[in-house]
């Protein structure tokens, strides 16, 4: 966030006759953190701008935290039901007696799937939902980046799925046997934790433009889904798919981010062909995430003042 | 001026606009919300803006609140500019609306308010305090462990009032602060709005409201505002000044030699009269009524006396003002009723009855 001018014109701070700010026990809930004058409230130093974004951070992830335990029916819609549909996947391959890695290809892809549906159905209407709600005009009244708040649905979102992720992982691996063969650990951890930066930075993206272009790119989101979801390699290796497979993975980072770790988990095998090796997707990733926040942060901004100049973005309902 | 605003004189205004328009583009027609707004309120001062639906309350607050830029003119919260310094002005204001809705129905009302305060930065625990404090100051502590979507209307606003507070705010902006709410809740609002002034020297409220009586009650000096223009601005008593010019007083005696006329005559009495209304009622009851219109009230000690000459009691004494209505009614030729009897003889109705249309399919309502 660019710092703020601090200088008042034409005014002398904290005039002598300032009022005294001096909480009474009986006003205590009104009086919170004294300050001379409103200058003196309204000048903060860039560790305070940085610790308040920070705290908005973890305070946008908290609903998301406590909606985790308050509200269990996740397990199902997102645990069992995309778990059915590994486990259709898992049986064809056994019928069709593939190798046994892509046992472990199929259970990792729907690992995955819970980032790739937090981002696409969560993440990507945040901020819509948020003006629907008349949060954004909240946001906006106060002095934190919407940046921060993007970050926090995204943290919020991330841990969430994490949990979702590790259960399908778990009981998945547990459930049909799968034997990774790791080689490259650090890699792995590398290429995981850049995957989902990438993955949210994207999701920061759709947040802004499902916000400006409303129920279109709603629609957009739904027809391309699917696609995504094939192209993406969820539940096969997506090097099969040749040139299309190339393209997505220079464009989705789930695709380039799954291939690299099938290629890190289940090392030795012979199903990536035509993929670039983990070290180049890793460096893909990283400049994905890269675009995508630096993008999304444009975006953000751009909103803001659009929604000041035109006065529909954040009014509720306008 | 509030004696409040007495000891801030150094202080920059509260707020300051000069000349600011908004036009929201729309169709057929550009739509003017603001038509060029002077407006200079002190720290320290309760402020009111009373008018009509569409008079341009809410837009001229969004502006204040940095929602919304001016299409002209400028804007300063205690002399940061809305458009260049904004961060400024956010660090020092809160908003809070009738009938908002924000938040996250599945949590509940500490958590929710605990999460507001993280965006105004307050370290963790310190935020927790806070909560607890302001819950029980608006009078929610039976209610903190209950889900923001279970709350009535009322308790709703107590926590957006709440909200509002969290970041100790020195300007404080009410959009129809009571809107939909009964007459204790409103009440309540009301009360807290003053506590909570009366706490600091300096602070300042600006509050919107259609209810006459609330502006009347809370707010030092108001504007008139409908069509986007200020038609006036004083305090209440000097408006109502404006349009009633001498006193009124109402008085009821056991008796009255010579009738009204005895009182005619005396200095700063401009006239003396039985009430109109009261012709018909005179025969069955034994005291006596008079309408007196004065000069100015301290005509009133001569009549005091006089009556005490003429063996006269004074039973009953009422002064009779005019309200904030019959001033909007003299500055606009109409009442508010009849703005919204005219939205309605429109077919506009002023709530409507099926949900809107999703916000795309609606006319974009865009700055010129």
């Amino acid at each position: 966030m660019a710092p703020a001018p601090d200088s008042v014109p034409g005014t002398t701070p904290v005039p002598a006759t300032a009022p005294a700010r001096a909480p009474s026990a009986a006003h205590s809930a009104f009086v919170y953190r004294p300050t001379a004058d409103p200058m003196t409230a309204a000048t903060w130093t860039q560790r305070r701008v940085l610790v308040t974004n920070l705290r908005a951070l973890y305070g946008r992830a908290y609903p998301r935290l406590i909606g985790l335990r308050r509200e269990p029916s996740w397990l199902f819609f997102e645990v069992l039901l995309p778990f059915l549909t590994t486990s259709a996947f898992v049986f064809v391959y056994r019928a069709l007696q593939a190798p046994p890695e892509y046992i472990g290809f199929v259970v990792l892809g729907g690992a995955m799937t819970a980032f790739w549906l937090n981002v696409m159905w969560m993440m990507a209407a945040q901020l819509y939902w948020e003006k629907d709600q008349g949060n954004l005009d909240l946001y906006f009244t106060t002095p934190i980046s919407l940046m921060s708040v993007l970050f926090g649905m995204a943290v919020g979102g991330l841990l969430s799925s994490c949990l979702r992720a590790s259960i399908v992982l778990v009981v998945g691996s547990a459930l049909y046997g799968v034997s990774f063969a790791i080689q490259d650990w650090f890699l792995l951890l590398a290429v995981f934790f850049l995957t989902l930066t990438a993955l949210y930075g994207l999701g920061m993206v759709l947040a802004s433009l499902f916000l400006l272009f409303g129920r279109e790119a709603w629609h957009l989101s739904q027809a391309m889904q699917e696609p995504v979801y094939f192209v993406s390699g969820l539940n096969f290796p997506v090097g099969q798919l040749g040139m299309l497979g190339a393209l997505a993975i220079s464009l989705i980072p789930l695709a380039v981010g799954l291939d690299a770790m099938r290629q890190l988990a289940f090392s030795g095998s012979d199903a990536h062909t035509g993929t670039p090796s983990p070290g180049v997707e890793a460096l893909m990733l990283v400049a994905m995430t890269v675009v995508f926040i630096g993008f999304a942060r444009f975006m953000l901004k751009r909103l803001e003042r659009m929604a000041r100049e035109q006065g529909k973005l954040s009014v509720r309902g306008g | 001026m509030h004696e409040d605003a007495v000891s801030a004189t150094n202080l920059p205004p509260a707020i300051d606009m000069r000349g600011v328009r908004r036009i929201y583009k729309a169709k057929p027609n550009p739509v003017t919300a603001l038509a060029g707004i002077d407006l200079h309120v002190e720290p320290g001062e309760s402020f009111g803006l009373l008018g009509p639906n569409g008079a341009g309350k809410t837009t001229l607050i969004k502006i204040l609140t940095t929602l919304l830029l001016p299409s002209e003119g400028t804007a300063r919260v205690f002399g940061y500019d809305v458009e260049h310094q904004t961060q400024n002005v956010r660090r020092i204001m809160n908003v809070v609306s009738g009938g908002e809705t924000s938040g996250y129905g599945l949590l509940q009302v500490r958590e929710q308010l605990w999460m507001f305060s993280q965006f105004y930065g307050l370290p963790a625990r310190d935020g927790w305090r806070r909560v607890d404090e302001l819950i029980e100051a608006v009078g929610l502590t039976e209610q903190q462990h209950q889900k923001v979507s279970s709350l009535s209307t009322g308790q709703r606003q107590k926590m957006n009032f709440a909200r509002g507070l969290l970041n100790d705010p020195w300007i404080f902006f009410l959009d129809e602060p009571t809107l939909g709410l009964d007459v204790s809740a409103a009440r309540s609002v009301r009360e807290l709005v003053k506590q909570w002034k009366a706490a600091v020297p300096g602070r300042t409220v600006l509050l919107t409201s259609h209810y006459m009586a609330e502006v009347d009650e809370l707010c030092e000096r108001l504007a008139i505002v409908d069509r986007g223009r200020i038609l006036a601005i004083g305090s209440p008593a000097e408006l109502k000044h404006r349009v009633q010019a001498e006193s009124i007083f109402r008085l009821e005696l056991d008796r009255l030699e010579g009738g009204p006329r005895a009182l005619a005559g005396l200095p700063g009495v401009v006239s003396a009269v039985t009430p109109t209304d009261d012709a018909g009622a005179a025969a069955d009851r034994q005291t006596v009524r008079v309408n007196l219109t004065l000069a100015d009230d301290s005509a009133l000690g001569s009549v005091v006396i006089a009556l005490g000459a003429l063996g006269s009691h004074i039973v009953a004494l009422q002064k009779s003002e005019p309200s904030l209505e019959d001033v909007f009614v003299e500055l606009v030729g109409r009442g508010f009723d009849a703005e919204e009897a005219a939205a309605h003889a429109t077919g506009l109705p002023p709530q409507p009855s099926v949900p809107p249309p999703p916000a795309e399919d609606r006319e974009p309502a865009e700055v010129a």
